[in-house]
C-alpha cells in the first residue's frame, strides 16, 4: 500500500541532499538486471541504477579506477554471489575490508540459499541476505521492502573523512 | 504461504527480538508497534548495554536467553554504551553474524558513519511521531522478518 506521507518524506530528504539515491548492482544476468531496475523503476524513480556485471568490475567502480575516474559513491550495493572473474564472496570481502567502503551498505541479492553461503556472508560483515524469488509478483515486493527500508527508512552513511 | 520459491519463511517458530532501550516508554512503543505488526515476535528487552552483553553470552541469570535473530539497539545507554556494545558484538565470532540495527534518536553524522564503521547492519533514527514510529517498525519487521533470510537459516551455532 502507498504511504503518502513516507513517499513525500522520501522526496524531501532527496530534494535535501539534492541527488538522488545510488545504487550499484552487481549483477552478471542481463535478464535480472532488467527486472531489477524495472523495479525500481516502478517502486522510486529517484533512485539511480548503475551495473557491474562482475567482480572486477564492480571494484573497480568502487576505487574509481580506469573507466570508473567518474564513477560516484554509490549509497547501497546489491551484490550477487556467483560472478564471473571475481566473485560475490570476495567482492564482500574486499568491501569490508577496506576502510573507506566497508560503510556503503552492501545487500546480498542472489539465487544462492545455502545455509553456509548465509552464515559466512553475515560473518564477512554483508548488511543483509537476500535471495531473488522467481516471480516476478515477488521479486517486485521484494525490491519495494528494499526500497522502503533502505532508501526511506534507514540513515545512509556520507563518505567517510 | 511457505512455498519456498516464494522467498517466505517456512520455519514457523517464533522470531527472537532483542531490543537494548534504556527509555520505558519506547520500549512499550516497540513492543506494541510489533504486536500490531508481527505476532510471531518475541521481544525481549535489555535496559543498558551490560544487560544486553549478559544477554547475549548467555551468563547469570541469562543462562537460558535464546540466541536473537536480530538485535535493535540504542546508542546512548546506561553503563556500557551502545557503541561499546556494537563493537563487542562485530568483533566476537559467535556474535557478530547476529543482524544489528541501531535505533536512536541521535542524528548526528558521526554516530552515523561511526555506527557503519562498527559493522552496525543498519542505522536508524527513531521519529517522534506515533504513526512514523509505527511505520519504521512495520517497515524492519516486513524487511527482515519476512525477506530477509536470517543466520539462523545457516542453521544455529
Amino acid at each position: 500500500m502507498a504511504n503518502q506521507s513516507q513517499a513525500a518524506k522520501t522526496r524531501w530528504a532527496i530534494l535535501i541532499k539534492n541527488q538522488p539515491v545510488r545504487v550499484l548492482l552487481v549483477e552478471d544476468s542481463p535478464g535480472d538486471v532488467r527486472l531489477t531496475m524495472e523495479a525500481f523503476r516502478t517502486t522510486n524513480a529517484d533512485v539511480n541504477v548503475n551495473v557491474a556485471t562482475n567482480g572486477v568490475d564492480a571494484m573497480a567502480f568502487l576505487r574509481k579506477e580506469g573507466d570508473y575516474f567518474n564513477a560516484p559513491r554509490p549509497d547501497l550495493i546489491l551484490l550477487d554471489l556467483n560472478l564471473p572473474i571475481m566473485g560475490g564472496r570476495e567482492v564482500l570481502a574486499s568491501i569490508k575490508e577496506d576502510d573507506n567502503l566497508r560503510t556503503i551498505p552492501t545487500v546480498i541479492l542472489t539465487k544462492v540459499e545455502e545455509p553456509a553461503d548465509i552464515v559466512s556472508s553475515y560473518q564477512l560483515q554483508a548488511n543483509a541476505y537476500l535471495v531473488k524469488p522467481v516471480q516476478w509478483e515477488a521479486f517486485e515486493s521484494l525490491v519495494r521492502s528494499i526500497n522502503d527500508f533502505w532508501v526511506t527508512q534507514v540513515q545512509l552513511p556520507q563518505e567517510p573523512a | 504461504m511457505n512455498d519456498p520459491r516464494s522467498g517466505m519463511r517456512s520455519d514457523m517458530s517464533p522470531l527472537e527480538v532483542l531490543l537494548v532501550e534504556d527509555s520505558p516508554g519506547d520500549v512499550r512503543l516497540t513492543r506494541d508497534a510489533f504486536i500490531n505488526t508481527n505476532d510471531r515476535v518475541n521481544l525481549s528487552v535489555a535496559v543498558d548495554g551490560a544487560e544486553a552483553m549478559a544477554f547475549l553470552r548467555n551468563e547469570g541469570e541469562y543462562g537460558n536467553a535464546p540466541k536473537p535473530d536480530l538485535i535493535l539497539l540504542d546508542l546512548n545507554l546506561p553503563k556500557i554504551d551502545g557503541r561499546e556494545v556494537l563493537a563487542a558484538i562485530k568483533t566476537d565470532d559467535i556474535l557478530r553474524s547476529i543482524p544489528t540495527i541501531i535505533l536512536t534518536t541521535s542524528a548526528a553524522e558521526s554516530d552515523i558513519v561511526k555506527s557503519y564503521k562498527l559493522q552496525a547492519n543498519a542505522y536508524l533514527r527513531k521519529p517522534v511521531q506515533l504513526d512514523a514510529f509505527d511505520n519504521l517498525i512495520r517497515s524492519i519487521s516486513d524487511f527482515w522478518l519476512t525477506k530477509v533470510k536470517l543466520p539462523r537459516q545457516g542453521g544455529r551455532s
